[in-house]
Protein backbone atom coordinates (compact mmCIF):
# COMPACT_ATOMS: atom_id res chain seq x y z
CA UNK A 1 0.00 0.00 0.00
CA UNK A 2 1.42 3.61 -0.94
CA UNK A 3 2.21 6.13 1.91
CA UNK A 4 -0.52 7.74 3.62
CA UNK A 5 1.97 11.08 2.95
CA UNK A 6 4.33 11.91 0.46
CA UNK A 7 6.29 14.76 -0.80
CA UNK A 8 8.30 15.26 -3.57
CA UNK A 9 10.12 18.41 -4.16
CA UNK A 10 8.57 20.47 -2.14
CA UNK A 11 10.06 24.07 -1.84
CA UNK A 12 9.14 26.61 0.04
CA UNK A 13 10.21 30.47 0.92
CA UNK A 14 9.82 33.21 3.20
CA UNK A 15 9.66 36.53 0.73
CA UNK A 16 13.10 36.22 -0.93
CA UNK A 17 14.28 33.85 1.40
CA UNK A 18 14.33 30.06 0.06
CA UNK A 19 14.07 27.67 3.13
CA UNK A 20 12.97 24.17 1.29
CA UNK A 21 14.62 22.87 -1.48
CA UNK A 22 13.85 19.64 -2.98
CA UNK A 23 12.37 18.15 0.12
CA UNK A 24 11.13 14.06 -0.68
CA UNK A 25 9.85 12.54 2.37
CA UNK A 26 6.83 10.06 3.68
CA UNK A 27 5.29 8.76 5.86
CA UNK A 28 3.34 5.61 6.56
CA UNK A 29 -0.16 4.71 7.68
CA UNK A 30 0.86 4.62 11.38
CA UNK A 31 3.98 5.40 11.44
CA UNK A 32 6.28 7.58 13.46
CA UNK A 33 8.52 10.01 11.96
CA UNK A 34 10.88 12.36 13.24
CA UNK A 35 12.64 15.23 11.51
CA UNK A 36 15.79 16.63 13.29
CA UNK A 37 17.63 19.58 12.43
CA UNK A 38 19.17 22.90 13.65
CA UNK A 39 18.02 25.77 14.57
CA UNK A 40 16.77 27.04 11.55
CA UNK A 41 16.81 23.66 9.13
CA UNK A 42 13.59 24.13 8.17
CA UNK A 43 11.97 21.50 10.21
CA UNK A 44 8.80 23.44 11.15
CA UNK A 45 8.45 25.11 7.65
CA UNK A 46 8.57 21.45 6.52
CA UNK A 47 5.32 20.96 8.74
CA UNK A 48 4.26 24.17 7.26
CA UNK A 49 4.06 23.00 3.74
CA UNK A 50 1.98 20.23 4.24
CA UNK A 51 -0.98 21.95 6.23
CA UNK A 52 -0.68 24.88 3.32
CA UNK A 53 -0.03 27.10 6.10
CA UNK A 54 3.07 28.38 3.49
CA UNK A 55 3.66 28.82 0.22
CA UNK A 56 4.92 25.79 -1.01
CA UNK A 57 5.61 24.21 -4.60
CA UNK A 58 6.29 20.56 -5.38
CA UNK A 59 3.48 18.44 -4.87
CA UNK A 60 2.12 16.37 -1.80
CA UNK A 61 -0.50 13.75 -1.90
CA UNK A 62 -2.09 12.37 0.85
CA UNK A 63 -4.45 9.56 1.49
CA UNK A 64 -3.87 8.90 -2.42
CA UNK A 65 -5.38 11.99 -3.42
CA UNK A 66 -3.51 15.40 -4.11
CA UNK A 67 -3.55 17.96 -1.14
CA UNK A 68 -4.86 20.97 -2.28
CA UNK A 69 -3.02 23.99 -0.87
CA UNK A 70 -5.21 25.38 1.89
CA UNK A 71 -4.90 24.85 5.32
CA UNK A 72 -8.78 24.46 5.44
CA UNK A 73 -8.41 21.75 3.00
CA UNK A 74 -5.43 19.93 4.96
CA UNK A 75 -7.48 19.80 8.43
CA UNK A 76 -10.43 18.33 6.43
CA UNK A 77 -8.44 16.01 5.00
CA UNK A 78 -7.65 14.48 8.26
CA UNK A 79 -4.40 16.21 8.96
CA UNK A 80 -3.73 17.99 12.53
CA UNK A 81 -1.47 20.51 12.76
CA UNK A 82 0.25 21.72 16.69
CA UNK A 83 2.10 24.03 15.95
CA UNK A 84 4.89 25.46 17.47
CA UNK A 85 4.47 27.55 20.46
CA UNK A 86 1.10 26.07 20.89
CA UNK A 87 -1.85 28.53 19.41
CA UNK A 88 -4.16 27.48 21.54
CA UNK A 89 -6.73 30.30 21.81
CA UNK A 90 -6.05 32.39 25.06
CA UNK A 91 -9.68 33.94 25.59
CA UNK A 92 -11.18 30.71 24.83
CA UNK A 93 -11.87 28.18 27.55
CA UNK A 94 -10.08 24.80 27.82
CA UNK A 95 -13.50 22.95 26.79
CA UNK A 96 -13.89 25.65 23.75
CA UNK A 97 -10.92 24.58 22.51
CA UNK A 98 -11.16 21.43 22.54
CA UNK A 99 -14.17 21.18 20.86
CA UNK A 100 -12.72 23.34 18.30
CA UNK A 101 -10.32 20.41 17.58
CA UNK A 102 -13.63 19.11 16.12
CA UNK A 103 -15.20 21.20 14.36
CA UNK A 104 -14.47 19.79 11.31
CA UNK A 105 -16.04 16.48 11.71
CA UNK A 106 -19.64 15.43 12.79
CA UNK A 107 -20.92 13.60 15.80
CA UNK A 108 -20.53 13.61 19.69
CA UNK A 109 -17.56 15.30 20.88
CA UNK A 110 -18.05 13.83 24.75
CA UNK A 111 -16.57 10.77 24.30
CA UNK A 112 -13.39 12.14 22.44
CA UNK A 113 -12.90 14.85 25.14
CA UNK A 114 -13.00 11.91 27.69
CA UNK A 115 -10.08 10.45 25.73
CA UNK A 116 -8.14 13.33 25.96
CA UNK A 117 -8.84 13.94 29.83
CA UNK A 118 -7.39 10.06 30.32
CA UNK A 119 -4.52 11.24 28.61
CA UNK A 120 -3.76 14.58 30.30
CA UNK A 121 -6.34 14.93 33.59
CA UNK A 122 -4.71 18.53 34.06
CA UNK A 123 -6.72 19.60 31.33
CA UNK A 124 -10.06 17.99 32.72
CA UNK A 125 -9.31 20.10 36.20
CA UNK A 126 -8.82 23.42 33.97
CA UNK A 127 -11.65 22.21 31.58
CA UNK A 128 -13.57 25.94 32.23
CA UNK A 129 -10.44 27.78 32.72
CA UNK A 130 -9.19 30.22 30.10
CA UNK A 131 -6.74 28.94 27.81
CA UNK A 132 -4.26 31.97 28.33
CA UNK A 133 -4.33 31.05 32.00
CA UNK A 134 -2.81 28.00 31.99
CA UNK A 135 0.98 27.33 32.84
CA UNK A 136 3.18 26.89 29.43
CA UNK A 137 3.52 23.01 29.74
CA UNK A 138 -0.62 22.79 30.39
CA UNK A 139 -0.77 24.85 27.00
CA UNK A 140 1.23 22.63 25.42
CA UNK A 141 -1.20 19.47 26.51
CA UNK A 142 -3.82 21.79 25.41
CA UNK A 143 -2.75 21.92 22.06
CA UNK A 144 -2.11 18.26 21.83
CA UNK A 145 -5.39 17.35 22.93
CA UNK A 146 -7.40 19.53 20.34
CA UNK A 147 -5.58 17.74 18.03
CA UNK A 148 -6.67 14.67 19.01
CA UNK A 149 -10.17 15.70 18.79
CA UNK A 150 -10.18 16.12 15.36
CA UNK A 151 -9.85 12.08 15.20
CA UNK A 152 -7.06 12.56 12.71
CA UNK A 153 -5.40 10.34 9.94
CA UNK A 154 -1.82 12.43 10.65
CA UNK A 155 -0.79 14.78 13.16
CA UNK A 156 2.14 17.19 12.42
CA UNK A 157 3.92 17.48 15.87
CA UNK A 158 6.01 20.72 16.51
CA UNK A 159 8.04 20.14 19.41
CA UNK A 160 5.99 18.83 21.75
CA UNK A 161 8.39 18.63 24.39
CA UNK A 162 9.26 22.37 24.58
CA UNK A 163 8.21 23.57 27.81
CA UNK A 164 7.29 20.21 29.06
CA UNK A 165 9.17 18.99 32.45
CA UNK A 166 11.35 15.82 31.75
CA UNK A 167 9.18 12.89 33.46
CA UNK A 168 6.16 14.31 30.89
CA UNK A 169 8.38 14.46 28.43
CA UNK A 170 8.82 10.69 27.98
CA UNK A 171 5.09 10.56 29.04
CA UNK A 172 3.73 12.36 25.53
CA UNK A 173 5.64 10.02 23.49
CA UNK A 174 4.15 7.02 25.59
CA UNK A 175 1.21 8.80 24.79
CA UNK A 176 2.01 9.05 20.91
CA UNK A 177 3.12 5.95 20.72
CA UNK A 178 -0.69 4.28 22.29
CA UNK A 179 -2.16 6.84 20.35
CA UNK A 180 -0.65 4.90 16.94
CA UNK A 181 -0.85 1.71 18.56
CA UNK A 182 -5.10 2.09 19.35
CA UNK A 183 -5.92 4.32 16.58
CA UNK A 184 -3.56 4.15 13.41
CA UNK A 185 -2.63 7.82 13.59
CA UNK A 186 0.69 8.60 12.29
CA UNK A 187 2.90 11.46 13.52
CA UNK A 188 5.68 13.57 11.49
CA UNK A 189 6.98 15.00 14.71
CA UNK A 190 9.59 17.92 14.92
CA UNK A 191 11.74 17.63 18.02
CA UNK A 192 14.33 19.13 19.78
CA UNK A 193 15.11 16.14 21.85
CA UNK A 194 16.29 13.84 19.22
CA UNK A 195 17.20 10.86 21.44
CA UNK A 196 13.84 11.05 22.54
CA UNK A 197 12.40 10.91 18.79
CA UNK A 198 14.82 7.96 18.01
CA UNK A 199 13.54 6.33 20.72
CA UNK A 200 10.04 6.06 19.53
CA UNK A 201 9.83 7.24 15.53
CA UNK A 202 10.44 4.29 12.93
CA UNK A 203 12.73 6.53 10.59
CA UNK A 204 14.17 10.12 10.83
CA UNK A 205 14.78 12.72 7.94
CA UNK A 206 18.05 15.18 8.99
CA UNK A 207 17.34 18.44 8.01
CA UNK A 208 20.24 20.99 7.15
CA UNK A 209 19.39 24.11 5.90
CA UNK A 210 16.73 23.27 3.73
CA UNK A 211 17.63 20.08 2.27
CA UNK A 212 17.24 16.50 3.16
CA UNK A 213 20.91 15.13 4.23
CA UNK A 214 20.27 12.12 6.11
CA UNK A 215 17.46 9.63 5.93
CA UNK A 216 16.50 6.51 7.53
CA UNK A 217 15.27 4.15 9.57
CA UNK A 218 15.84 5.32 13.92
CA UNK A 219 18.70 2.73 14.43
CA UNK A 220 21.17 3.65 11.51
CA UNK A 221 20.50 6.93 12.16
CA UNK A 222 21.49 6.64 16.26
CA UNK A 223 24.90 5.00 14.83
CA UNK A 224 25.47 7.60 12.28
CA UNK A 225 28.71 9.88 13.53
CA UNK A 226 27.52 13.10 12.24
CA UNK A 227 24.03 12.85 13.38
CA UNK A 228 25.46 11.60 16.80
CA UNK A 229 27.74 14.31 17.26
CA UNK A 230 25.00 16.95 16.07
CA UNK A 231 21.91 15.64 17.67
CA UNK A 232 22.46 13.18 20.24
CA UNK A 233 25.66 14.05 22.15
CA UNK A 234 27.41 10.76 22.52
CA UNK B 1 23.14 41.07 50.81
CA UNK B 2 21.76 38.74 47.70
CA UNK B 3 21.73 41.19 44.87
CA UNK B 4 17.90 39.28 44.50
CA UNK B 5 15.65 38.81 47.52
CA UNK B 6 12.20 36.70 47.07
CA UNK B 7 10.93 36.60 50.83
CA UNK B 8 8.05 34.49 51.09
CA UNK B 9 5.81 35.05 48.52
CA UNK B 10 2.24 33.79 47.87
CA UNK B 11 0.31 34.79 44.78
CA UNK B 12 -3.34 33.50 44.29
CA UNK B 13 -5.04 33.28 41.30
CA UNK B 14 -9.05 32.74 42.23
CA UNK B 15 -8.52 29.60 44.44
CA UNK B 16 -5.11 28.52 42.48
CA UNK B 17 -2.78 29.02 44.73
CA UNK B 18 0.23 29.43 42.05
CA UNK B 19 3.29 30.26 44.91
CA UNK B 20 3.07 29.42 48.40
CA UNK B 21 5.27 31.02 50.33
CA UNK B 22 8.34 30.99 48.34
CA UNK B 23 11.43 32.24 49.61
CA UNK B 24 14.89 32.29 47.24
CA UNK B 25 17.78 34.21 47.20
CA UNK B 26 20.02 35.63 43.73
CA UNK B 27 23.81 36.63 44.76
CA UNK B 28 25.49 38.84 42.61
CA UNK B 29 26.92 36.92 39.96
CA UNK B 30 25.55 33.58 40.27
CA UNK B 31 23.61 31.95 38.01
CA UNK B 32 20.60 30.51 39.83
CA UNK B 33 18.49 27.83 38.07
CA UNK B 34 14.73 27.57 38.81
CA UNK B 35 13.30 24.09 37.79
CA UNK B 36 10.08 22.09 38.96
CA UNK B 37 6.77 20.40 36.76
CA UNK B 38 4.44 22.05 34.90
CA UNK B 39 2.21 24.42 36.46
CA UNK B 40 4.74 24.73 39.41
CA UNK B 41 5.05 28.94 39.45
CA UNK B 42 8.02 29.23 38.00
CA UNK B 43 7.15 31.68 35.35
CA UNK B 44 4.41 33.04 37.89
CA UNK B 45 8.00 34.03 40.13
CA UNK B 46 9.45 35.84 36.74
CA UNK B 47 6.13 37.63 36.59
CA UNK B 48 5.98 38.80 40.29
CA UNK B 49 9.85 39.62 40.08
CA UNK B 50 9.42 42.06 36.40
CA UNK B 51 5.87 43.11 38.07
CA UNK B 52 3.97 41.81 36.06
CA UNK B 53 1.97 40.58 39.24
CA UNK B 54 1.61 41.94 42.62
CA UNK B 55 2.20 39.23 45.23
CA UNK B 56 -0.74 38.90 47.88
CA UNK B 57 2.11 38.54 50.39
CA UNK B 58 5.47 38.84 50.80
CA UNK B 59 8.54 40.88 49.69
CA UNK B 60 10.52 41.22 46.32
CA UNK B 61 13.80 43.17 47.05
CA UNK B 62 16.43 44.04 44.14
CA UNK B 63 20.00 45.64 45.61
CA UNK B 64 18.31 45.84 49.07
CA UNK B 65 15.13 48.01 47.66
CA UNK B 66 11.79 46.80 47.44
CA UNK B 67 10.39 46.29 43.90
CA UNK B 68 6.76 46.13 45.31
CA UNK B 69 6.50 49.83 44.69
CA UNK B 70 7.86 50.30 41.10
CA UNK B 71 5.37 49.79 38.43
CA UNK B 72 6.16 47.04 35.38
CA UNK B 73 7.12 49.88 33.38
CA UNK B 74 10.22 50.53 35.18
CA UNK B 75 11.42 47.75 36.60
CA UNK B 76 13.90 47.68 33.13
CA UNK B 77 15.37 50.86 34.68
CA UNK B 78 15.97 49.07 37.94
CA UNK B 79 18.05 47.00 35.83
CA UNK B 80 16.26 43.63 35.56
CA UNK B 81 15.40 42.17 31.89
CA UNK B 82 14.13 38.84 30.87
CA UNK B 83 13.32 36.92 27.85
CA UNK B 84 9.70 35.06 27.73
CA UNK B 85 8.43 31.17 27.48
CA UNK B 86 6.66 31.66 24.39
CA UNK B 87 8.61 34.50 23.02
CA UNK B 88 6.83 37.93 22.99
CA UNK B 89 9.07 39.90 20.15
CA UNK B 90 7.12 43.30 18.49
CA UNK B 91 5.58 41.45 15.22
CA UNK B 92 6.33 43.20 12.25
CA UNK B 93 9.70 45.09 13.38
CA UNK B 94 12.95 44.57 12.62
CA UNK B 95 15.46 42.55 14.23
CA UNK B 96 17.20 45.76 15.14
CA UNK B 97 14.12 47.53 16.13
CA UNK B 98 13.22 44.91 18.51
CA UNK B 99 16.72 45.36 19.95
CA UNK B 100 16.08 49.05 20.03
CA UNK B 101 13.97 48.98 22.17
CA UNK B 102 15.60 47.35 24.79
CA UNK B 103 18.43 49.71 24.25
CA UNK B 104 15.64 52.93 24.62
CA UNK B 105 14.89 51.51 27.60
CA UNK B 106 17.87 52.44 29.57
CA UNK B 107 19.21 55.86 27.23
CA UNK B 108 21.08 53.97 25.07
CA UNK B 109 23.80 52.58 27.95
CA UNK B 110 24.55 49.63 25.46
CA UNK B 111 24.37 50.10 21.54
CA UNK B 112 21.76 47.79 20.03
CA UNK B 113 24.51 47.11 17.01
CA UNK B 114 27.39 46.19 19.67
CA UNK B 115 24.74 43.75 21.42
CA UNK B 116 23.96 41.93 18.07
CA UNK B 117 27.16 41.74 17.22
CA UNK B 118 27.70 40.07 20.59
CA UNK B 119 24.58 37.31 19.99
CA UNK B 120 25.69 37.19 16.12
CA UNK B 121 22.50 38.23 14.84
CA UNK B 122 23.98 41.34 12.86
CA UNK B 123 24.03 40.03 9.76
CA UNK B 124 19.92 39.26 10.67
CA UNK B 125 19.62 42.76 12.01
CA UNK B 126 16.91 44.34 8.72
CA UNK B 127 15.18 40.92 8.30
CA UNK B 128 11.05 40.68 10.25
CA UNK B 129 11.53 39.32 13.47
CA UNK B 130 8.50 37.33 13.38
CA UNK B 131 9.67 35.20 10.52
CA UNK B 132 13.14 33.95 12.03
CA UNK B 133 13.14 30.43 13.10
CA UNK B 134 12.20 30.26 16.79
CA UNK B 135 15.65 29.71 18.29
CA UNK B 136 16.78 32.48 16.53
CA UNK B 137 14.11 34.44 17.53
CA UNK B 138 14.58 33.66 21.60
CA UNK B 139 18.33 34.83 20.88
CA UNK B 140 16.50 38.29 19.55
CA UNK B 141 14.57 38.37 22.95
CA UNK B 142 18.04 38.17 24.84
CA UNK B 143 19.62 40.93 22.47
CA UNK B 144 17.13 42.85 23.83
CA UNK B 145 17.15 42.10 26.80
CA UNK B 146 21.41 42.70 27.17
CA UNK B 147 20.72 45.65 25.01
CA UNK B 148 18.76 47.24 28.74
CA UNK B 149 22.04 46.98 30.67
CA UNK B 150 20.96 44.81 33.08
CA UNK B 151 22.25 43.75 36.38
CA UNK B 152 19.84 40.94 36.80
CA UNK B 153 18.84 38.43 33.83
CA UNK B 154 15.68 36.50 33.70
CA UNK B 155 15.81 33.75 31.25
CA UNK B 156 12.29 31.39 30.62
CA UNK B 157 13.27 28.24 28.69
CA UNK B 158 16.02 29.42 26.07
CA UNK B 159 16.52 26.58 25.52
CA UNK B 160 13.32 25.64 23.28
CA UNK B 161 13.61 24.69 19.82
CA UNK B 162 17.48 24.40 20.37
CA UNK B 163 19.50 20.99 19.02
CA UNK B 164 21.37 19.08 21.16
CA UNK B 165 24.66 20.66 19.52
CA UNK B 166 23.00 24.28 20.11
CA UNK B 167 21.93 23.48 23.47
CA UNK B 168 25.52 23.30 24.28
CA UNK B 169 26.88 26.27 22.46
CA UNK B 170 23.87 27.97 24.85
CA UNK B 171 25.51 26.73 28.14
CA UNK B 172 28.91 28.66 27.06
CA UNK B 173 27.20 31.56 25.92
CA UNK B 174 25.33 31.71 28.91
CA UNK B 175 28.42 31.77 31.19
CA UNK B 176 30.43 34.03 28.76
CA UNK B 177 27.76 36.60 28.77
CA UNK B 178 27.76 36.91 32.61
CA UNK B 179 31.35 37.35 32.79
CA UNK B 180 31.36 40.11 29.78
CA UNK B 181 28.14 41.79 31.13
CA UNK B 182 28.54 40.91 34.55
CA UNK B 183 25.45 39.48 35.55
CA UNK B 184 23.13 37.64 37.26
CA UNK B 185 21.36 35.13 35.82
CA UNK B 186 17.80 33.53 36.98
CA UNK B 187 17.05 30.59 34.76
CA UNK B 188 13.93 28.62 34.30
CA UNK B 189 15.00 25.96 32.04
CA UNK B 190 13.65 21.79 31.67
CA UNK B 191 16.66 20.80 29.50
CA UNK B 192 18.33 19.33 32.75
CA UNK B 193 21.90 19.16 31.11
CA UNK B 194 21.90 22.90 30.63
CA UNK B 195 20.64 23.48 33.81
CA UNK B 196 23.35 21.16 35.60
CA UNK B 197 25.92 22.68 33.47
CA UNK B 198 25.77 26.14 34.17
CA UNK B 199 23.48 26.56 37.56
CA UNK B 200 25.71 27.37 40.73
CA UNK B 201 22.58 27.11 42.59
CA UNK B 202 19.26 25.33 42.13
CA UNK B 203 16.02 26.03 43.27
CA UNK B 204 12.83 23.37 42.92
CA UNK B 205 9.21 24.46 42.75
CA UNK B 206 6.47 22.22 43.04
CA UNK B 207 2.93 23.28 43.22
CA UNK B 208 3.87 26.70 44.03
CA UNK B 209 5.92 25.67 46.97
CA UNK B 210 10.17 25.31 47.01
CA UNK B 211 10.92 21.73 47.85
CA UNK B 212 14.56 21.37 47.37
CA UNK B 213 17.43 23.95 47.55
CA UNK B 214 21.22 23.29 46.68
CA UNK B 215 23.87 22.73 44.18
CA UNK B 216 22.83 20.88 41.34
CA UNK B 217 24.43 17.46 41.91
CA UNK B 218 22.51 17.82 45.19
CA UNK B 219 18.92 18.52 44.18
CA UNK B 220 19.95 15.80 41.17
CA UNK B 221 19.78 13.25 43.69
CA UNK B 222 17.06 14.57 46.23
CA UNK B 223 14.33 11.79 46.09
CA UNK B 224 11.50 14.17 46.58
CA UNK B 225 13.13 15.89 43.18
CA UNK B 226 12.97 12.86 41.36
CA UNK B 227 9.79 11.93 42.45
CA UNK B 228 8.11 15.20 42.07
CA UNK B 229 10.59 15.87 38.33
CA UNK B 230 12.85 14.16 37.09
CA UNK B 231 11.18 10.86 37.26
CA UNK B 232 12.61 7.55 38.15
CA UNK B 233 15.45 7.10 35.07
CA UNK B 234 16.41 10.78 34.96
Amino acid sequence: MSALLQLDGVEARYGPVKVLHEISLEVGRGELVAVLGANGAGKTTTLRAVSGTVRRTGDIVFDGSKLPRRPDAAARAGIAHVPEGRGTFSELSVWENLRLGAYTRRGSVKEDAQHVFEYFPRLEERKNQQAGTLSGGEQQMLALGRAMMARPKLVLLDEPSLGLAPMLVKEIFDRLERMIAQDGTAVLVVEQNAALALAHAARAYVLEVGHVVVSGPSEELRENESVRRSYLGY
Amino acid sequence: MALLDVENVTKRFGGIVALDGVSFTAEAGEIVGLIGPNGAGKTTAFNVITRLYTPDEGEVRFDGQSLLDVPPSSVVMRGIARTFQNVELFRGMSVLDNVRVGGDARHGEQSPEDVLFYVQLHSLRYRNASELPYGTQKRVELARALASAPRLLLLDEPAGGLSHEEVEQLGTFIKQMRADYELTVLLVEHHMGLVMSVADRVHVLDFGRKIAEGTPAEVRGNKQVIEAYLGADA
